[in-house]
């Protein structure tokens, strides 16, 4: 059990990145709202922004920046945190602003022509 | 040499084209229309030398500013992407032409924007193609969704909600397929395809590998809305405006079942078993209920863009069937059925949107006497239906013939059942709609004599030209399946079963 414990504790950054999901996800399944729906699809997303930033993370490393005064010192790489995966979710980051951005317009004109965001009333009226 | 850059040039000169096009749009809205042809067509025909220069040459590496891979960005094009990317690029290209008498009459949006998004699309899917490595497939398959659920969306009324719904599943999709990304990084290090196949096997099966590849499947099973995650699909072909269904549901699917393949073949050497999973039977097995879920859903519907897009639920069954076979009949039947589905879905969308432009409707009842309104249009109907039913010469009965044997080679009986039941539901459905396209029966309510059966209402000549070279095309490709699959797909399938 104690071992357990230190293992989960030890990793407790990919627990909370496994939590947020199931937030998002369950807000994406039972919320009727669909601004609700949206945030939960953000939550979501954010969550695998949280587990790629913990994989690069290293106990006792530092930013990936080698000064210039270091020269020809050997880089080692326990030193230093992986630099890729905030490079690749940069990226992701953008892509998610651009999914969130087209749903934004696209809830709005959802409210401009039903005037409401709830499921149930919207398959009501169609 | 110029040339040396096509696999980069087929995804840049639509994406330049796509930015261009607004801002020459803002200064003369006449010029967008023939602009955005005119870019699809160039990038078919980069497509077309691409083709030649793989079948000549070999496989196409090229190292995105020089930086060499595993570092740098690596665009690779070998038999497969060249193939799908002249298949992705064509149909676009003349799905654009189909679009302009659309857009006009301002029945899919105003045209600057529309345009723009279209070929947007289509940068994208041709980086998807040409994707080197397992990151840049996912930037390039987020922008490709996120230009469809503006597509989708910018039909209004109910397409707004057919395409909240689409960019929810398809987040979900993409973001799963990140997460299986990320864990395959965790595992290796890397994220370029070809450094990948080389260091996966070498750390053989392991719990890490197994959530990764999961997530995998998953992810990009709801992009190619493989049955049970095809909730999204339906509504959003059916309420999309008709030039935007004819544009994305030929080609969406089907790039999404590419990339599948790639993963699992060149990524992860196809592994007939993971961790006691067997993961290509499960693929195999989910295609077959694909194409008999699809297919008996396709039966019930009374709107023959909702028939179609259940069809094509159906037919992505086939791709994701041969897919989970595995062996080399079995691959070069899904992969030249990724050709096939996509001309005769082109084909039928096309005559769907054709018909909902002159007969005011979609639903099968508007169809009445169309044979003799619109009788080149129901002509294209009768091509794409022998093909989706799988009868010679049409294209759809070659593709069906290599899955049927890949899946007696697999020792698959009952599946091979079910690739020949499928060819029946289509028959069903499509003589559904050609019952009511063909068969007049003067109705109770009298209208068929004041509807003037004699006038003839065909779609104009722009929409109508697309719509004819895909049913020749599809017969083309019925009588030249032999060199296809000799020349082409044997090697696409190869490659990925080493």
């Amino acid at each position: 059990m104690t071992e357990f414990l230190a293992y989960a504790v030890e990793r407790y950054t990919y627990w909370a990145y496994v939590a947020l999901m199931l937030i998002g996800f369950y807000a994406m399944i039972a919320h009727g709202n669909l601004l609700k729906k949206l945030i939960g699809m953000n939550i979501f997303q954010t969550a695998i922004i949280l587990f790629f930033l913990s994989i690069s993370a290293k106990r006792g490393a530092t930013l990936p920046i080698i000064p210039p005064e270091a020269g020809e010192l050997v880089v080692a790489p326990p030193h230093f945190m992986n630099p890729l995966p905030h490079a690749l979710m940069l990226t992701a980051i953008v892509v998610m602003v651009g999914t969130l951005g087209v749903a934004l317009a696209v809830l709005i004109k959802i409210h401009r022509t039903y005037r409401t965001f709830e499921e149930d009333v919207i398959l009501r009226q169609t | 040499m110029l040339l040396d850059h096509l696999p980069a040039l087929l995804a840049v000169v639509p994406l330049v084209a796509a930015l261009a096009l607004p801002l020459a749009g803002a200064v003369r809205p006449r010029l967008v229309y023939p602009l955005a042809v005119g870019a699809g067509a160039v990038t078919a025909v980069l497509s077309l030398l691409t083709l030649e220069r793989v079948l000549t040459r070999g496989v196409m590496r090229y190292h995105v500013g020089g930086w060499p891979p595993p570092w740098g960005i690596e665009l690779v094009v070998d038999h497969l992407s060249a193939f799908v990317a002249l298949t992705v690029s064509g149909l676009v290209a003349l799905a654009l032409l189909y679009a302009g008498p659309a857009v006009r009459s301002g029945t899919a949006g105003s045209p600057s924007p529309f345009f723009a998004l279209a070929l947007l699309y289509l940068a994208s899917l041709m980086g998807i193609v040409v994707a080197g490595d397992l990151f840049n497939l996912f930037v390039f398959l987020e922008v490709a969704s996120i230009a469809s659920y503006a597509l989708v969306a910018s039909g209004g009324g109910r397409a707004l909600m057919a395409a909240f719904r689409y960019i929810l599943l398809g987040t979900v999709g993409a973001s799963f397929y990140l997460l299986g990304v990320g864990h395959l990084y965790l595992l290796t290090g890397t994220l370029n395809m070809a450094d990948l196949s080389q260091r996966l096997p070498e750390l053989g099966a392991s719990r890490v590998l197994l959530v990764a590849v999961g997530f995998l499947v998953i992810g990009l099973g709801i992009k190619m809305a493989l049955v049970p995650l095809h909730g999204w699909l339906p509504d959003a072909y059916t309420y999309a405006p008709p030039a935007v269904t004819a544009l994305i549901a030929p080609v969406t699917t089907k790039v999404a079942a590419y990339a599948l393949a790639r993963v699992l073949f060149s990524v992860l050497g196809a592994p007939a078993a993971l961790a006691g999973i067997p993961l290509m039977s499960v693929l195999a097995w989910a295609g077959g209920a694909a194409i008999l879920v699809g297919g008996v859903l396709a039966i019930r519907q009374n709107d023959l863009r909702r028939l179609l897009a259940y069809s094509s639920v159906s037919q992505v069954g086939y791709i994701a069937l041969g897919i989970g076979l595995a062996n080399r009949p079995a691959l070069a039947g899904a992969y030249l059925h990724i050709l096939n589905h996509a001309m005769m879905k082109g084909c039928l969308f096309f005559a769907a949107g054709a018909v909902a432009a002159r007969l005011g409707g979609s639903a099968l009842t508007d169809l009445r006497l169309m044979h003799r309104r619109m009788p080149v249009t129901t002509a294209c109907i009768v091509v794409a239906a022998l093909s989706m039913i799988g009868i010679p010469p049409a294209g759809g009965f070659f593709s069906k013939w290599y899955l049927l044997v890949g899946a007696l080679e697999a020792g698959h009986t009952l599946l091979a059942g079910v690739i020949v039941g499928g060819g029946l539901l289509a028959a069903a459905y499509m003589f559904k709609v050609l019952e009511h396209a063909c068969l007049a029966r003067p109705d109770a309510a009298g209208h068929a004599s004041d509807e003037s059966p004699g006038g003839r209402a065909e779609a104009p000549a722009a929409m109508l030209i697309p719509l004819v070279a895909l049913s020749v095309g599809i017969v083309a490709v019925g009588i030249w399946s032999a060199p296809i699959v000799s020349g082409v797909l044997w090697f696409a399938a190869a490659a990925g079963l080493e």
